[in-house]
């Protein structure tokens, strides 16, 4: 199978390469199925197909049906299996193909994947990557564009991580592949770097070659800045990075964090980076009310109700389901320009 | 281990004494937690208090299909239960000591008291069971997905009631696992109700076991709760999942010889006077009596051992400490 556009550099040599997302998160996962027998993938369409979203272009080619299961459309069955293949030592990898079906098995992933490590005080391990697709953008409508991460880290039990851009696709993919709990790992469909969907243009990206793990966790500092914190996720920090360029012509240095994980979240470093700028916009591409947006706002009231210099604002989806038509759904996505209108109003 | 006895022969004795044993010792460990749940709710009941607090769903009268099924699996087999448990933790040989404990919401329990006993984990025996109806038949697909993967003749029984056949999850679950010829073999227990509601007003098929020709798998269904009619169809099926020729489907129609959980009054049920006349262990006792198979003297001695094992486990378990309130939130990662 061929991921790269050029021959992989020899060990130890290693120069980055420019890949999608999407060729990112497949490099992540076929590395560990090389290195690791118990690795396996299974979902709708991820074996001939490759993936709806291109999670799993080629791995059937690379690695044959015994490793990467088209499975039906049985999502209760197949996210169970998964969940009683890991209690028995494997690494399942199983991928629900889009975050909005979840409703048909959550069950098996709050009840069962999330809470047998617990009920068993601690005897038996889950070790499970469920991958889902995120995100509208594209008017696929109430059913198909919802981000729903703080859904999933709202229940105990569920590492949740977000990668925004392909080296943190792979990186993180890896951790998430080794790590011995359940972690949801949500990709936005818009940051994959498809060819048949308006995506950002970082969605192409530096990418290292060979195994490395981007810590569950820990969140970077996409953009440094001085004046405001926006903190964020997913294609959420593109959009912020597209807006922080465009207000230094205007003289504001806005920071961009990239919290890549929701659980843990790094409280720590939405914290300093608060503690420097004294100013917080969080942009949440999920619901407005009772999730990540509000967690983040929390995080720092709790600590200290001084810190901030200015009431936070958070730009997320007003609590409305995803309309279709473009102009209704442009008017609740977290878009550039509601991000901008964010920080002008933060920064007073 | 044990194979496939002809239907027409008789079993050994030793093995209809071995299916006798472990009913009996199923039914004294019911009666005890029974007793033990009951001491200290009164006056009046309340669920959440005394030793053994929370809902507690007892399997009195379900024996032989734990027995039964049981009898042909080996530690490495795994085997998922439902939210009424202990009959088949028992039949596995699940640690009675920390299964008890557990049901004490004891430190030294399976689950160091987090899980309580519609959550009972014991990965030494591959047993697990789930409080949400037919949700524990998923996993099931995993665990005999692992072993075949392993290179293992292991299987995994996975059991549920006659109210989860019609949940989604019993039909996901057969078709998968017909699909990639999983080595699973499922059991409904049909004890007639579903809490309060009676199958013929929840199930469209008399028998559940017409619903296997719906996904290309051996369907048989067992009356009369009889414990050798449970061995020998389970010995068929069990054969037939580790020869690698896939799942099959049994159902095992049982008797909830009490109510669906402790307290639960059964104002709903006809017939509650004469229900003890169904009770398969005397009417089994009965038989293997009149058959020479077992004597007075042997009954005795099987009732004083399953009496004295299970006094033990409760010693054991009232012997653990609390858990620590400080520790509630271990145990969420690894």
């Amino acid at each position: 199978m061929t991921l790269v556009d050029q021959p992989a550099p020899a060990a130890g040599a290693a120069p980055p390469r420019r890949l999608t997302m999407a060729k990112a998160m497949v490099e992540g996962i076929a590395e560990e199925m090389e290195r690791d027998p118990s690795v396996f993938y299974l979902g709708e369409d991820v074996g001939a197909y490759g993936g709806i979203f291109g999670s799993t272009t080629g791995l059937l080619e690379q690695f044959g049906p015994e490793r990467v299961l088209d499975t039906p459309i049985s999502e209760t069955a197949f996210m169970g299996l998964a969940t009683g293949a890991a209690v028995e030592g494997m690494r399942p990898v199983v991928e629900l193909m889009f975050a909005d079906f979840f409703g048909v098995c959550m069950d098996q992933i709050y009840n069962h994947m999330a809470k047998i490590h617990f009920e068993s005080g601690g005897h038996v391990k889950v070790p499970v990557v469920l991958t889902t697709a995120v995100g509208g953008g594209y008017s696929d409508a109430a059913q198909h564009s919802q981000c729903l991460w703080g859904t999933f880290a709202h229940l105990p039990g569920m590492k949740v991580v977000i990668p925004s851009n392909p080296a943190d696709a792979k990186g993180l993919m890896i951790a998430a592949i080794r790590d011995d709990n359940p972690v949801v790992y949500l990709f936005h469909k818009g940051a994959m770097g498809l060819a048949w969907m308006s995506k950002t243009k970082r969605a192409l990206g530096d990418v290292p070659a060979g195994a490395y793990e981007t810590p569950i966790g820990t969140a970077a500092v996409a953009r440094p800045g001085r004046d405001v914190t926006i903190a964020t996720v997913s294609l959420s920090v593109h959009h912020a990075l597209d807006v922080a360029d465009e207000l230094a012509a205007d003289g504001v240095d806005a920071e961009v964090l990239d919290l890549r994980s929701l659980v843990p979240l790094d409280r720590e470093a939405i914290l300093e980076s608060v503690g420097r700028t004294r100013r917080l916009v969080v942009v949440d591409e999920d619901y407005h009310s009772f999730g990540m947006s509000g967690e983040v706002v929390a995080t720092v009231a709790e600590h200290d109700l001084d810190l901030l210099a200015a009431p936070p604002v958070r730009v997320a989806v007003p609590d409305v389901p995803i309309p279709y038509s473009r102009g209704l759904e442009q008017a609740v996505l977290p878009t550039p320009e509601r991000i901008a209108d964010a920080v002008r109003r933060v920064l007073g | 281990m044990a194979t496939i006895a002809p239907q027409d022969e008789l079993l050994d004795a030793p093995l209809r004494v071995d299916l006798y044993r472990t009913m009996v010792l199923i039914r004294t460990y019911e009666e005890r937690i029974r007793q033990e749940y009951h001491a200290d709710k009164t006056p009046g009941f309340d669920i959440g208090k005394g030793k053994v607090p929370g809902e507690m769903h007892l399997a009195a009268g379900q024996e032989p299909v734990a027995a039964g099924a049981c009898a042909h699996l080996r530690p490495s087999d795994a085997v998922t239960a439902t939210h009424r448990p202990h009959h088949l933790a028992i039949a596995h040989g699940v640690d009675l000591d920390r299964m008890t404990a557990e049901i004490f919401g004891r430190d030294g329990g399976l689950g160091h008291g987090r899980g309580g006993h519609m959550h009972l984990f014991d990965p030494a025996v591959h047993f697990s069971c789930s409080g949400i109806i037919a949700e524990g038949l998923p996993p099931a697909l995993g665990q005999a997905f692992a072993f075949r993967r392993r290179g293992t003749d292991d299987v995994a029984v996975a059991v549920t009631g006659e109210g989860a056949a019609n949940q989604g999850a019993f039909h996901e679950s057969l078709n998968l696992a017909a699909l990639w010829r999983l080595p699973v073999v499922f059991v409904v227990e049909d004890n007639d109700w579903g809490i309060s509601v009676p199958r013929s007003a929840s199930t469209a098929v008399a028998d559940n076991a017409l619903r296997a020709a719906g996904y290309g798998m051996p369907g048989e269904r067992i009356e009369d709760n009889d414990v050798e009619g449970v061995y020998r169809a389970a010995g068929r099926a069990v054969a037939r999942a580790r020869a690698g020729d896939g799942p099959s489907l049994l159902e095992v129609h049982t008797l909830r010889l009490w109510g669906h959980f402790e307290g639960d009054p059964q104002s709903y049920r006809p017939g509650l006077a004469t229900l003890d006349e169904a009770d398969p262990i005397p009417r089994y006792r009965r038989r293997l009596l009149e058959e020479g198979v077992l004597d007075e003297g042997r009954v005795e001695a099987i009732a004083a051992e399953a009496a004295g094992r299970v006094g033990r486990a409760v010693e054991a378990a009232l012997a653990s400490p609390e858990p620590d309130p400080a520790t509630a939130t271990a145990y969420v990662f690894a």
